[in-house]
């Protein structure tokens, strides 16, 4: 649990620094900050295997290399732009990968990333490797017609994929309600026969117990699962969004509410761990997150030689 | 009288057909509705119904007969209240049949007799026929060193044994795509693959192009190498954000990591009549794509050498094939592994007064005015591009560097066309080597019409590359 805690203050700390480069200019184009959503990927992404399975999102992406325990200062890097980035500084915030870890990006266009992860899912079948993917997306995402085509697909041939909806409640400006007719996403499955749970997704070990069942039941070759995640981002939805479709109540009375921070800092506080030594963890994390910003703002850039690499493979 | 049967036209590019099987006996009663015979055409085996009552009174064609044309007299349908005699029918008897033809050709067939009042089948117009006709009259040897063996074979065959070659050498190349599997392939090229590889590796899959581009590009991103065939490119443009956006850019959106061997392929360009919606020539599209490759081929050895080249390169190909070109035969080497490089153009014919540079069906075109041109004295040597990206500019300049005229034939728009990339080379590069402007020959700037007159007027003709050839040779 207090590992949950820290991986989630890790994120937390790390999006306020990415915000605060943003405004200083350090990091460009598109920023879009996984704050508030904490719980979701490293409630779910605790319960993989690293090495086995595999992970592919969007373009919100930061969070979920954290969450898989990814260096600090190689995504805070690519940010910036950097050499030392772990996309070489050629994608950026939206486009970062670690194959290594089975994490597949980092995808720019809504929704692309569910039929990719089913691709992945299918990969898994495939070469009978025993893994499975997470294939995480947005309530914007969930409107796109790939996503109906992938649950199709992915059902019919029993892939081991978990599709899951990070419901923020807003797709940029649009709330959930004004362009869902089904709001309850969690049942986006149904004519697919793709079962679905609906997990609140600003408790940590909600979201852990609702990943083990859904992990059990695609390794068991039952086939996709869809779990719907109650969430909220407290940032406008890239850093240039002033978020004027909703209230500062209402994303003030999330904060006090729901944090998943403060309320898995009270359950570790009811079974006797310190204030201090949450603390001193804060303490530790900002430091953490304050290396990574000056390595990400002294690193060089890419050699301008760069520019032509990287875009094929083979020789022709 | 009695109503001729004749055979029927079952397909936009069927020429002739095979007498697979009769289901009906001379004298039994039809009525409409009720299936006479299986008749194979150039891409399956088709039912052929009954449209009239009465009694079978004779078969003219037995059944196994290859090379009927479309149009000939196949049987004798007695009305209800005529004897069922043997009729005077100037249709050939059975023995006279030709024997087995095994591709179209593209020349036209007999004027089928008029009979029962309605009109008789025949060839579909078509300005694609001429096309066809311009390939079948070009066949392109392969570069193999001397004495290697040759096999003649059509582009079809060709492509499907490149796909079952590799999938033999390497158990992570699959295939997917509608109609691959059970049903052989909307255009056969997959024909046979499900038999030796299972359903595990050739994959039918829902019609649903955007979906499964994006899975094929998602299990590429895993390491495997699947081949996604679209049942044309026209389809594709439901996926083109896959193709552009997921694979050509994930290797170097990551600095390298993510590697996307994909092959996505099928066929591309005009067909037979089939209207604006299913043809397009996507060629200018993607090879506009940095981290794409983009082959086109025309013959069917460079089909075969480059579709395991494909499948074999760790970047993601769009590899566009030609219907009217699937049932082309060409001589293709017989080697246990015939591997062309992707990015090579090749010349095709040789020749110093002009230079013709094209891909695809439309090297068929250059090359059968090339043949026109010499008869003129005007030697053109013809430039198969047969990559579209990477682009081998270096043949295409050095043959402009002995010339000194160029004429650049498309099947497609001309407007940010092949031809377009082409003559700026030829303008960047090669300036001082020209000694008129390049000019290109390419279908009209119009979506590519339905009416057999308006189709033949929009697309590339023989005649307009010789007028082009001569005007930059001053003739």
């Amino acid at each position: 649990m207090l590992e949950f805690y820290r991986q989630m203050l890790l994120i937390r700390r790390f999006e306020e620094k990415a915000g605060q480069l943003y405004g200083l200019g350090l990091i460009g184009g598109f920023c879009h900050l996984y704050i508030g959503q904490e719980a979701v990927a490293v409630g779910l992404q605790s319960a993989l295997e690293v090495g086995k399975d595999s992970v592919i999102t969007g373009y919100r992406d930061h969070g979920h290399m954290l969450a898989y325990g990814i260096d600090p200062k190689v995504i805070m890097a690519e940010l910036t732009g950097r050499a030392a980035g772990i996309s070489r500084g050629k994608g950026g915030s939206m486009h970062m990968f670690s194959v290594d870890h089975g994490f597949y990006g980092g995808h720019g266009i809504v929704g692309a990333q569910v039929s990719l992860g089913t691709g992945l899912a299918f990969k898994h079948k495939y070469a009978g490797d025993g893994g499975v993917c997470v294939t995480y997306f947005g309530d914007g995402a969930a409107n796109q017609g790939q996503v109906y085509e992938s649950f199709n697909m992915a059902e019919l041939w029993k892939l081991p994929v978990i599709f899951v909806i990070e419901n923020n409640q807003y797709a940029m400006g649009t709330s959930v309600n004004r362009a869902s007719a089904e709001d309850q996403l969690y049942r986006r499955g149904e004519s697919f026969r793709i079962p679905g749970l609906q997990v609140d997704g600003m408790d940590v070990l909600a979201v852990r117990g609702a990943a083990e069942e859904a992990v059990a039941w695609v390794r068991a070759g039952k086939g996709p699962i869809l779990l719907e995640l109650k969430t909220y981002r407290y940032r406008g939805h890239s850093m240039s969004d002033p978020a004027k479709y909703r209230s500062r109540d209402e994303v003030q009375a999330v904060r006090e509410k729901s944090d998943p921070i403060d309320h898995l800092a009270k359950e570790l506080e009811a079974l006797g761990v310190k204030e201090d030594d949450l603390k001193a963890l804060d303490k530790q994390v900002r430091a953490i997150v304050a290396e990574a910003a000056d390595f990400a703002e002294q690193a060089p850039e890419p050699e301008a030689g760069e520019l032509y690499t990287d875009v094929l493979v083979g020789d022709y | 009288m009695a109503v001729e049967l004749k055979m029927p036209a079952l397909s936009p590019t069927m020429e002739e057909g095979t007498l697979a099987k009769w289901l009906v006996k001379e004298g039994d009663t039809v009525k409409s509705g009720d299936i006479l015979a299986e008749i194979e055409t150039d891409k399956a085996t088709m039912e052929f119904e009954a449209v009239d009552e009465g009694t079978i009174s004779k078969i003219v064609v037995p059944e196994g007969t290859d090379g009927v044309k479309v149009g000939e007299v196949i049987a004798l349908i007695a009305g209800e209240d005529e004897p069922a005699e043997a009729p005077v029918g100037d249709a050939k008897p059975a023995a006279e049949q030709k024997p087995a033809a095994p591709e179209a050709k593209p020349e036209k067939a007999p004027p089928a007799p008029e009979g029962g009042g309605e009109p008789a089948p025949h060839q579909m117009e078509t300005a694609a026929r001429e096309l066809v006709a311009s390939a079948s009259r070009s066949p392109e040897e392969p570069e193999v060193p001397a004495g290697t063996e040759l096999v003649k074979q059509t582009v079809r065959e060709a492509l499907r044994d490149a796909m079952a070659e590799e999938m033999r050498a390497d158990d992570t190349v699959f295939v997917m795509g509608e109609e691959v599997a059970q049903y052989q392939g909307a255009y056969k090229v997959t024909q046979g693959l499900l038999d030796e590889f299972g359903d595990k590796r050739v994959i039918d899959t829902p019609i649903t192009e955007y979906g499964f581009a994006g899975i094929g590009t998602g299990a590429a991103m895993g390491g495997l190498k699947p081949i996604v065939e679209f049942m044309t490119f026209n389809f594709a443009m439901q996926a083109i954000d896959h193709i552009v956006n997921s694979a050509a850019k994930t290797n170097y959106m990551s600095g390298g990591q993510m590697r996307c061997p994909v092959v996505f392929r099928g066929p591309n360009g005009a067909a037979a009549r089939v209207g604006a919606q299913h043809s397009q020539n996507y060629g200018p599209w993607y090879a506009a794509v940095p981290g794409l490759i983009v082959v086109a081929p025309y013959s069917a050895a460079d089909a075969k050498g480059l579709l395991k080249a494909a499948i074999r390169s760790p970047d993601p190909v769009v590899f566009l094939e030609n219907e009217l070109l699937y049932g082309q035969s060409f001589e293709v080497p017989k080697l246990d592994d015939y591997v062309l490089p992707i990015g090579k153009a090749r010349i095709a014919r040789e020749g110093g007064d002009v230079t013709l540079v094209s891909y695809s069906i439309g090297v068929g075109v250059a090359l059968d005015a090339a043949a026109k041109l010499a008869e003129e004295g005007i030697e053109a040597e013809v430039i198969d591009l047969r990559t579209l990206r990477p682009l081998d500019k270096a043949t295409v300049l050095e043959s402009l560097k002995k010339t000194n005229r160029m004429v650049v034939v498309e099947e497609g728009w001309p407007v940010c066309s092949i031809a377009s990339e082409i003559m700026a080379t030829a303008m960047e590069d090669g300036f001082d080597d020209l000694d008129a402007p390049v000019l290109r020959v390419t279908n009209e700037d119009v979506p590519l019409p339905y009416a057999a007159n308006l189709e033949k007027a929009a697309l590339i003709k023989a005649e307009d590359v010789v007028a082009a050839a001569k005007k930059v040779s001053y003739r």
